[in-house]
């Protein structure tokens, strides 16, 4: 059968690879936006940051840029997820007392500074010419093994995130969060601390944002500026939450891995149009992509799976 | 005296001239963001949207830009009045978040049928070289000047307009209080319209400066957005004049921030003027949000 053949198992893996990562970052979005209603429009940054952290711990020396430490993955994820949650502490703590539009504008100010740094400090990141040679764990299995036990690494950091997430939301925590993001007036008058829950969704999210940039780091084994582009880390991710379905996480590993799958079909599907058009009409995608968030907004504004309450964990009538 | 003749050809007349441009994007952002209570991510777009519909008529028919001018502000503005019917008219009674992310989407469509038309290659207005008027000091390039005029002479325009006629008057009252504002008979949705049509205008215009001052590229509004935030967030949001002085003093301090003022250094590396405005922007929101002209806060 043609349909198994090794080309199509291997398309089939890296769909579940980028569905995965894509799903690790719309989790984090979620924790951010669905949980606490903070408008993170700077994703691209905290993906960054995430990225370029591995890259530079676990790559062997170059003249190009800081490197050589050779740090072992295991060490370099954690390290890249603290920075990705320093800088958004460092940041959150001025700026998550903003409430919605000025946060967007303040966060997109935020990522496009990461941006101009990361483009411009070349002793650090080597600039436009990217790190290449990042390794990719699994890589030395023989093929397709290797990818697929990548996407199996993945995918379970995936229902790792998700577990957690899961948790939060049925947790006091999670409570005092959404009672935030529907009245941050009421919260504070029970005696909740606004400031300090925001500062810590943001945190979290950004270090989950982190780790969706190292995971992508190592699976593109090599890493630009092109990385710091909103339309992919950013854009992409809200897409993908608001249909999929915000303050959902099921419905942010949903959206992730529908708009991943559409994105790719159109891929093949303009790849088939004559010359030039190829280089054109990918910007078609994006056009679609644009309309199909519309139509959501319009007609299910409240995404494929819409936000539940939590179930109760003690479920017995004399505590209902 | 060279030192004080490069300071105010290379830094001081350049950033005023870009802060002619910002202040034509800004007003733009800070009268919607005042009427419509959103923050408008698409406006960068759209003067891109102004500055390639120029192109049209410069590099096929050979016009100067300043002809295309009226055409591209015309155009921007239908398409303005369409993408708001089409995309933020459902959204009115909605709260002002599910707006920015519509027009999050805006954004992403404008770019992209922009590239899809006209590639992604830069473009420029092939104006031809014109050398400089000196002064004395001064050494202005004749494109400067109508620059910095054609928005003088927007900005008295508009003000005449807000301050003379019926609708500005209800414009403003809109502003200040939308409820009030509909009670008292004014038409709320008329209003609405003259905003983008007022938005788009001067937007496009900008757009088309942008490209007569450099080129053209598809990614330009991308860029413009966080300077336009900040100069419309400096000058006090629904605050037209806020926005345009908001405007210039970002471009000055964009452009000024790279002068060596200490030492042989720029004082600011040119490669990060975007984190100039972004300075700025954070530090009104937290120290003075309603911004220097007493604006709105939302």
């Amino acid at each position: 059968m043609e349909i198994f053949s090794a080309g199509f198992v291997n398309y089939l893996i890296s769909l579940g690879i980028m569905s995965g990562i894509y799903a690790v970052l719309c989790l984090g979005l979620n924790l951010q936006w669905g949980f606490a209603g903070l408008f993170n429009a700077g994703i691209a940054g905290f993906f960054a940051i995430g990225a370029y952290v591995t890259a530079i711990l676990t790559t062997p020396e170059s003249p190009n840029y800081l490197g050589g430490f050779g740090l072992p993955v295991i060490v370099a994820w954690p390290l890249a997820m603290l920075a990705s949650g320093a800088i958004a502490w460092a940041i959150g703590r001025i700026c998550v007392r903003l409430q919605g539009d000025y946060l967007a504008m303040a966060t997109i100010g935020i990522a496009e500074v990461i941006r101009l740094f990361i483009k411009n400090a070349e002793w650090l990141t080597a600039g436009t010419r990217g790190i290449p040679n990042i390794s990719r764990p699994f890589e030395t299995l023989p093929s397709p093994w290797n990818n697929l036990a990548f996407m199996g690494l993945v995918l379970a950091l995936v229902l790792v995130i998700y577990w957690a997430a899961e948790r939060a939301w049925a947790s006091p925590w999670g409570r005092a969060l959404r009672a935030i993001r529907d009245s941050d007036v009421a919260a504070a008058a029970i005696g909740k601390d606004v400031t300090q829950f925001r500062v810590e969704a943001f945190v979290l999210g950004a270090m989950i944002m982190g780790l969706g940039g190292a995971l992508s780091a190592h699976y593109f084994k090599f890493l630009g500026t092109s990385a710091t582009e909103p339309l992919m880390a950013t854009f992409l991710v809200w897409v993908m939450l608001i249909i999929g379905g915000s303050g959902n996480n099921r419905g942010a590993i949903l959206g992730a891995a529908l708009i991943w799958v559409i994105w790719s079909a159109t891929e093949l599907l303009t790849n088939r149009l004559p010359g030039e058009w190829i280089t054109r009409t990918s910007y078609i995608r994006v056009l679609l992509i644009g309309i199909l968030l519309q139509i959501v907004l319009q007609r299910f504004a409240k995404g494929l799976v819409p936000e539940r309450p939590p179930r109760m964990i003690d479920d017995r009538p004399e505590n209902r | 005296m060279t030192a004080l003749s490069d300071f105010i050809n290379l830094y001081l007349l350049p950033g005023l001239v870009v802060g002619c441009i910002y202040a034509l994007g800004a007003i733009g952002i800070s009268l919607l963001f005042g009427i419509l209570r959103f923050a408008h991510f698409a406006h960068g777009d759209m003067m891109t949207l102004g500055a390639y519909l120029a192109v049209i008529f410069t590099a096929n028919l050979g016009w100067s830009p300043y002809a295309a001018l009226p055409i591209a502000v015309v155009g921007t503005v239908a398409a303005a009045l369409v993408l708001d019917r089409a995309f933020y008219k459902p959204f009115r009674r909605s709260p002002g978040i599910v707006t920015v992310i519509a027009s999050f989407g805006v954004m992403l469509m404008l770019r992209s049928a922009i590239q899809l038309i006209w590639g992604v290659d830069v473009k420029t207005y092939d104006i031809g070289i014109r050398f400089p008027m000196e002064f004395g000091l001064l050494k202005i390039a004749p494109r400067q000047v109508t620059i910095v005029l054609v928005t003088a002479a927007l900005v008295v325009a508009l003000h005449l307009f807000l301050s003379r006629t019926r609708l500005g008057k209800a414009m403003r009252a809109v502003s200040d209080d939308p409820d009030l504002a509909r009670v008292s008979g004014i038409n709320v949705e008329l209003v609405i319209r003259w905003t983008w049509i007022i938005g788009a205008g001067l937007a496009a215009a900008g757009g088309v400066f942008i490209g007569i001052q450099t080129k053209v590229h598809p990614s330009m509004g991308w860029d413009l957005l966080l300077p336009l935030f900040a100069a419309a967030v400096l000058g006090g949001i629904g605050r037209p004049y806020g926005a345009v002085a908001g405007g210039l003093a970002i471009g000055l301090c964009q452009e000024l921030a790279t002068y060596p003022w200490f030492s042989a250094e720029p004082l600011v590396a040119p490669g990060y003027k975007p984190a100039v405005a972004f300075s700025v922007m954070v530090i009104m929101l937290i120290w003075r949000p309603t911004g220097l002209f007493r604006g709105r806060v939302f």
